[in-house]
């Protein structure tokens, strides 16, 4: 109110200064001035009428409850629709436009066909995936024991009550230890026919919350609720405010999650229930392209669906967040994947630990790039067997557990991260380039214009690990904001991490963030400069505090 | 390949001789992009790289060095009353241009990379690439007749204090190309305010001293004057092919040469007074005189045009001087209508035409929009580019002093460009915590 006063005043003074400069002026000037001072006091009133007006129209539909719909109750057009593209017919509610971002085009996108996975014989968990955990949690099983799945086999010393279990049933073959004696991983050779362990399955409509909890933890499902901020798996002291499910990635290569879903709609509907037990759902669904989302995620009960249209990164449930409800130092809300939700809900209605996932090979070094049909940690080698082209000679090719932003860097011999459904493989660019920097030799994914291949923004890239230059200070402003559709300074936040000003970490939205959201920004860099991990040390340092 | 192993061969060691190794990577990250592979981040990174960032600013640039070269010879021959049309013996002006520019270009370069280089070494990191974009700038905002001493000076001032004192690129609060500008501004008033009573030297218009002989007489009378190891030496292949050449030099400059810009007449007598001397289409075309590069509007457009095609540069910048400069010059329209006195003629021109006279568009495209010294923040740098705009032209019209306003508007701002950035960020901040 105060500020409105404020302006009224200074508008008064305007007119005064205004009409004694037009008495001053000599009997035969003209009143420009005036004229146009009065002109623009008589547009500011109104305007400041009609405003009052408007903001009257939608409070009250808020308070009536009318705008829960997300209709626009305003006398005026909302940006988006004056000028956004228009939702597609499928979409049954308010669409959020998020015109930042890119979307990385490569070659090697996964076909719609499936592998039935019978190369792939070791699974393994591996700590190190989540985040927070003590580096060495103790093992419940030994080499050479016999589990079926969903036995447990870890537990973080930290939070005993919450167990890791076996993804699949079969020997323990290795316990490999990695840096200072951690744990890296927990190999199991998998049997040829699985076998599940039986659980005695709470009725959801009447257990108490303390019941499910413990249900769900010592089942092993609770390891795939992760909550943010911190991107870790969730206290079960918590009461979240919210749970969201991304239903679309929009990662370069992504795997169509409408294919994965594709016969596991009882399950999905089922995890989402045993979801909605903790908090309000919300599942984000994709409003971008002509065919609509997998029925399993549009004809979803009991849930709120939020649909967007944008490029990548607008299917990081990090940002569905931000622009449903946002993060808060004060409250929380748990996230989790849509294989994962399957999983959980196969609980429920087949009484067993399922944790078969559909992986996505990817990338232009793989021979047919399809979806192998295997279960939860599944070896490197054993997915990619015989799919792969045949390395030039001198070259060396990368494996990357998720994808190429925000994946880890593995091997044959290694495993599927445990949140991962994706393999991307690529070439690895360790070579030197003769003026590369000047010259455009072969085209390259980018976000400047300074490139030939900006003109054709349909082309698809093999692009390799290289770098493309040095590591530099910070230099080129507001490069990482036109690709994170967030109301957030990356570059600031990123500044306030290296200085250890954890204020203003906190200020600029740290706990907004999850390594993967400025994944992009990191792509999109100039200078170089190792966003992620940057992030990382910020989220650590404020987890720690 | 061959090239490759070679140069790996010589590669000097980095302990016992580090600004030969500094020199060496320098050259060698020139020629080769390196070979280093992405680890523990993203898998795969964009092509462009500071590298290249700078080097589609210098591309831009170039339009303004044809044109500037060219001018510098065409004001020449302009004092003498030859060659009036713009594009008449072409090859004795653009060689006249070259023989002053490329002096100009080669002392900046040498003596700004020669610091950089030379901190690079004892600091022990790579060669950073900020000078590649100043050492374009700072040519094109000279004037044609820059003494290279002063030049050398403001170079070292600016890369000295201006840059590394406060930590190398990235890292500095003013603008480089405009520091060194300033200096000379500063340190040699009379000269850069078009005196030319004391030396005869003009430093606007290039190649005029006065008669030694005349001058004995007390005769001050100026004159042009080539060296035969330039001029010279053009000449002679000039004379081979037959065509115009400089001669011997010695022509007195002409009655009607004043050597004065646009801006130095609105301040006597407003547009009127302007309007007289040179045609807008004229001033837009930019065959006067002023710094080498910042004359010709439609060249430097086409570049700014470039940079926000290629999303190197602010447009949000360039659009907030646009605004800021039309409002305020619309304003001192608005305040001065109907008034007939004469010492109000400057604020009477009409705002439009302060884009025509003086270094406007140079300013905007090029100098407000250096990402390191501009506010940082979208909203931050629309007021960035507002205030430039506004401040610009009040310098500009209101100081006595100063003819031009950009260059002092700019590095105004860029002292504030952190407050301004601090408010967008508190108030980002303040939305957030009233959310929790």
């Amino acid at each position: 109110m105060r500020s409105k006063i404020n302006r009224f005043f200074l508008l008064f003074l305007f007119l005064n200064f205004a009409s004694v400069a037009s008495a001053q002026s000599s009997g035969g000037g003209s009143n420009y001035l005036l004229t146009a001072m009065a002109a623009i006091a008589v547009f500011i009133i109104l305007g400041a009428v009609i405003m009052v007006s408007d903001n009257l129209l939608k409070i009250e539909a808020r308070q009536s409850g009318a705008d829960k719909s997300g209709t626009n109750y305003s006398i005026f057009p909302k940006f988006s629709e004056m000028f956004g593209s228009s939702a597609p017919d499928y979409v049954d509610g308010p669409v959020t436009f998020l015109k930042k971002g890119h979307d990385i085009l490569l070659q090697g996108e996964a076909a719609k066909s499936t592998n039935d996975g019978a190369g792939v014989t070791t699974f393994a968990v591996q700590p190190p995936n989540f985040t927070g955990m003590s580096p060495i949690p103790k093992v419940v099983v030994e080499v050479g024991n016999e589990v079926k799945a969903g036995d447990p086999i870890f537990f973080d010393k930290k939070r005993p009550e919450i167990q890791y279990v076996a993804p699949v049933s079969g020997e323990v073959i290795a316990i490999n230890r990695g840096a200072k004696r951690s744990i890296a991983e927990v190999v199991i050779l998998a049997d040829k026919e699985m076998k599940y362990r039986s659980h005695d399955v709470p009725n959801l409509a009447d257990c108490s919350r303390e019941d499910l909890v413990n249900f769900l933890m010592s089942s092993g499902a609770w390891s795939f609720i992760r909550q943010r901020p911190y991107n870790m798996v969730a206290d079960p002291i918590d009461a979240p405010r919210n749970i969201f499910v991304s239903t679309f990635d929009s990662a370069p290569l992504a795997p169509d999650l409408n294919y994965i879903v594709d016969g596991n709609e009882a399950a999905f509907q089922k995890g989402l229930e045993v979801l909605g037990k903790f908090a309000p759902v919300h599942l984000g669904l994709n409003a971008k392209g002509s065919e609509a989302p997998n029925h399993a995620f549009t004809q979803v009960e009991g849930v709120t669906k939020n649909w967007f249209h944008g490029k990548h990164p607008a299917g990081n449930v990090g940002i569905q967040i931000h622009h449903t409800a946002p993060i808060t130092s004060s409250s929380k809300v748990w996230v989790a994947g849509v294989q994962d939700v399957i999983t959980i809900g196969k609980l429920f209605t087949e009484g067993k630990f399922d944790a078969s996932r559909m992986v996505a090979i990817t990338g232009a070094e793989v021979e047919t790039p399809q979806y192998v049909k295997t279960y939860l940690g599944a070896s490197i080698e054993g997915l990619v067997k015989g799919n792969l082209k045949t390395v030039e000679e001198g070259k060396s090719i990368r494996f990357v557990s998720g994808d190429v932003l925000s994946g880890k860097q593995t091997s044959t011999e290694s495993y599927l991260g445990y949140y991962d459904d994706q393999i991307t493989v690529l070439e690895e660019g360790d070579e030197y380039e003769m003026f590369g920097w000047l010259l455009p030799i072969a085209p390259r994914p980018t976000i400047s214009g300074t490139f030939p291949n900006a003109l054709y923004p349909d082309l698809k890239f093999q692009a390799n690990t290289n770098t493309h230059g040095e590591e530099r200070a910070f230099v080129v402003t507001g490069q990482y904001e036109s690709v994170l559709p967030m109301d957030i300074y990356p570059q600031h936040l990123m500044k306030a991490i290296i200085t250890n000003d954890f204020e203003r970490m906190e200020g600029l939205g740290l706990l907004e963030l999850a390594e993967e959201d400025v994944a992009l920004c990191e792509f999109a860099c100039t200078s170089k400069q190792p966003l992620q991990s940057i992030l990382k040390q910020g989220l650590d340092a404020m987890r720690d505090q | 390949m061959g090239l490759l192993n070679f140069l790996k061969k010589i590669e000097p060691d980095k302990k016992s001789s580090p600004f030969m190794h500094t020199l060496f990577d320098g050259f060698f990250t020139f020629a080769y992009s390196p070979d280093t592979v992405t680890k523990g981040g993203v898998h795969i990174k964009d092509g462009m790289d500071l590298k290249r960032l700078m080097v589609h600013v210098v591309l831009v640039l170039q339009l303004c060095y044809v044109f500037g070269s060219l001018n510098i010879g065409h004001q020449h021959f302009a004092a003498l009353g030859m060659y009036p049309d713009f594009l008449d013996a072409f090859h004795l002006k653009i060689t006249y241009g070259l023989i002053q520019l490329i002096p100009i270009f080669v002392v900046a370069h040498l003596v700004g990379l020669g610091i950089e280089f030379w901190y690079a070494a004892k600091k022990g990191h790579a060669i950073e690439e900020g000078f590649l974009v100043s050492g374009a700038l700072i040519p094109l905002i000279m004037p044609p007749d820059v003494p290279l001493v002063w030049l050398v000076l403001a170079v070292a001032f600016a890369v000295i204090i201006g840059k590394e004192a406060f930590g190398g690129t990235g890292m500095n609060i003013f603008n480089v190309a405009l520091l060194s500008r300033a200096f000379i501004f500063f340190a040699y008033p009379t000269e850069m305010a078009g005196d030319t009573m004391m030396s005869g030297k003009e430093v606007w218009v290039s190649g005029l001293e006065f008669d030694a002989a005349q001058l004995a007489e007390g005769v001050k009378q100026q004159v042009s004057y080539y060296h035969w190891w330039s001029h010279g030496v053009f000449d002679s292949i000039f004379e081979t092919f037959g065509w115009r050449t400089f001669g011997e030099g010695g022509l007195p400059v002409v009655d009607s040469f004043t050597g004065a810009t646009p801006l130095g007449l609105a301040k006597t007598g407003g547009w009127a007074a302007v309007a007289e001397v040179y045609t807008p289409t004229q001033m837009w075309w930019g065959g006067l005189p002023g710094s080498i590069g910042e004359t010709c509007k439609p060249f430097i457009l086409v570049g700014a045009a470039a940079l926000v095609a290629m999303k190197v540069a602010s447009w949000r910048v360039m659009v907030g001087m646009i605004l800021g400069c039309a409002l305020t010059g619309m304003l001192m329209n608005g305040f001065t209508a109907g008034y007939e006195d004469p010492s109000l003629a400057y604020l009477q021109i009409p705002w439009f035409y302060h884009f025509y006279m003086g270094s406007f568009f140079f300013a905007m495209a090029f100098m407000a929009t250096d990402p390191v010294t501009a506010a940082s923040t979208n909203r931050g740098k629309w007021i960035y580019g507002f205030f430039i705009g506004a401040v610009g032209l009040i310098i500009r019209v209101m100081n006595p002093a100063y003819p031009e306003g950009w260059m002092l508007a700019i590095l105004f701002m860029n002292v504030f460009a952190p407050l301004i950035d601090h408010y967008v960020l508190e108030s980002n901040m303040t939305k957030r915590l009233k959310r929790a």
